[in-house]
């Protein structure tokens, strides 16, 4: 090897070592640290009274109906955000790129949501369908506490996500959508694919790579779900999530050993749904390093 | 785009949509706006819009020493993270799109699975850690999480956009007999400034708007920002909603994010769609 190449790994090295030394001291090391914590029962407001206690905290949260609810719960949002994302993503980016009233003025509004602090948007939802000083009630002739209740919650917490969310959906489908060749539609056009047949057998092929990628994100965004549900229900009525879980068992009390094991837990869902993705459907995500 | 000779009626009908859209994307935050100009009295009137506007939430809003100080506070910590994201992505995006080295995929990797990682599993030890070390609730203890959690997008956007610079300038420059930080920061970091700024905003969005660990760091108006204080809110008596208040203030963190946007979309899709889409 010629020093000049030597030279310029060791640039490279160099160059990378702040990003990589930032990265894994604040997150690899705490993760590592949060495995370590998870084996022991350790509470704060009883720091002597730690002790090693092997898998012991992650049978009880294992055993525990709340585990499950959150992790049932966390998977409902889930689901129900991203599908509908996908879908509405479609629309917006196909509105998009068919805008007659000009794309600025579509791209612009859709930024709003995107930009926009969760808190905040999840305090306008919850205002807009609140009983006292809300508006939805009215304009629906509706008289219910929405957040009162398990399963409507859920809708409002689901749709807050997907109207913060989808605009970045769309932006994302709609860059795929223009690298669809119109060559290929026209040659679809003449062959006499109407317009749906147009879509579903050209257009989406074509871009399920960036469809792919775009949904495995969204998809571990929505599973890690805090802001919304912690403004809207403070995870009342049964719609705790497992980073509601996580959060209360950790900073509201305080309880490190069976936190961490809450935490560990739902890393290791994080990397199940990675795994899915890459493997199951084929997601390529190591070449994304050449955009 | 693709199809110029549509018909009237489907002009009429994507225009429909459009209008459709762009209502749906700004019915909350008009509703916000309307919110926080209802007087005290008639935030419980079933109305869209105010009967009078008034100011009055947004003078107790700036009154309130926590909201000034969650404000500065949200400033200075997203400044620095971005700059701070910025600068070690920089550094990292150039090794990774100029020079050649057997540790690009594993620094790509690093950033992917980061930008994957549960924020929630590690507030837990950092909560631990940063009471040790004397972070918890500074500006500091915020700055290095926003910042590391930020390293992947501002990685991705950057290197995308270093792809795209003239680098024959930067031979040139090293024939003339610069050395490579030289040419890096004499030729390229110039060219590079347009992919620094849009890094460096969505950081800066990020930032603004974090809440986990803005609550679990942080436990007074030393480094409280402002999505946790309106979060906390509590009215200016006991039997007062806030309501008011939160509308008011909710405003006031939504503008500088809403000028951004409007002043830099282009920027901000590309650098969004950047690593997504590749071609």
């Amino acid at each position: 090897m010629s020093a000049r190449r030597m030279a310029e790994r060791r640039l490279a090295w160099l160059l990378c070592a702040p990003a990589a030394t930032a990265m894994l001291l604040v997150t690899a090391y705490p993760m590592l640290y949060a495995s370590w914590l998870s084996l022991f029962r350790y509470d704060l407001r009883f720091p002597d009274e730690r002790q090693l206690v092997g898998l012991d905290n992650y049978v009880s949260v294992l055993t525990s109906e709340a585990w499950w609810q959150a992790l049932f719960n966390t998977t409902l949002i889930t689901l129900g955000s991203v599908s509908c994302e996908l879908i509405l993503g479609f629309v917006f980016a196909l509105v998009m790129h068919r805008a007659v009233l000009g794309l600025r003025l579509v791209r612009t509004a859709l930024l709003v949501p995107y930009g926009i602090i969760t808190v905040v948007a999840a305090m306008s939802w919850r205002f807009a369908f609140d009983p006292t000083t809300g508006f939805v009630n009215a304009l629906l002739g509706l008289e219910g506490a929405w957040l009162a209740e398990r399963w409507s919650a859920f809708f409002i917490i689901i749709q807050t996500e997907i109207w913060k969310t989808t605009p970045f959906m769309g932006l994302l489908l709609l860059a795929g959508l223009t690298l669809v060749p119109v060559d290929l539609l026209r040659a679809a056009r003449v062959d006499g694919a109407n317009a749906v047949q147009r879509f579903f057998k050209v257009t989406l092929p074509l871009m399920r790579p960036v469809m792919l990628v775009a949904l495995l994100f969204r998809t571990l965004d929505a599973f890690r779900i805090f802001d919304t549900v912690f403004v809207q229900t403070r995870g009342a009525q049964s719609t705790d999530t497992v980073s509601i879980v996580g959060y209360d068992a950790l900073i509201t009390r305080l309880n490190l050993g069976l936190g961490s094991a809450v935490s560990v837990l739902i890393f290791l869902c994080v990397l199940a749904i990675a795994a899915l993705y890459v493997k199951g459907l084929g997601v390529d995500v190591a070449d994304r390093e050449a955009p | 785009m693709s199809e110029k000779r549509e018909k009237p009626i489907e002009r009429v009908l994507w225009g429909a949509a459009s209008l459709l859209v762009v209502t749906y994307a700004l019915i909350p935050v008009a509703w916000m706006v309307s919110l926080s100009l209802k007087r005290s009295a008639d935030l419980g009137d079933d109305r869209f819009l105010p009967r009078v506007v008034s100011f009055e939430h947004y003078e107790a809003v700036f009154r309130d020493p926590q909201f000034s100080a969650a404000l500065r506070n949200s400033i200075g910590i997203g400044a620095i993270s971005s700059l701070a994201a910025v600068l070690l992505g920089m550094f990292a995006a150039y090794a990774i799109a100029r020079l050649d080295f057997p540790g690009r995929r594993l620094i790509l990797g690093a950033a992917l699975s980061i930008a994957m990682f549960p924020p929630v599993s590690i507030i837990g030890p950092l909560f631990n850690m940063w009471r040790t070390l004397g972070l918890y609730d500074t500006w500091l203890g915020l700055i290095l999480p926003y910042m590391t959690f930020t390293l992947p997008l501002a990685i991705w956007t950057l290197s995308a956009f270093f792809r795209e610079i003239p680098w024959e300038l930067e031979r040139a420059a090293r024939v003339d007999g610069a050395t490579p930080v030289q040419a890096f920061v004499h030729v390229i970091a110039p060219l590079a400034a347009p992919g620094v700024f849009t890094a460096a905003i969505l950081v800066f969005i990020f930032a603004w708007n974090d809440f986990l660990f803005a609550i679990s760091l942080t436990s007074t108006n030393d480094a409280r920002t402002a999505p946790a204080a309106i979060a906390f809110f509590t009215g200016s008596s006991r039997f007062e909603q806030p309501t008011g208040s939160i509308a008011a203030a909710s405003v006031v963190v939504t503008l500088p994010i809403i000028v951004i946007v409007l002043a830099f979309q282009r920027r901000i899709v590309s650098g969004l769609t950047a690593g997504a889409v590749k071609g």
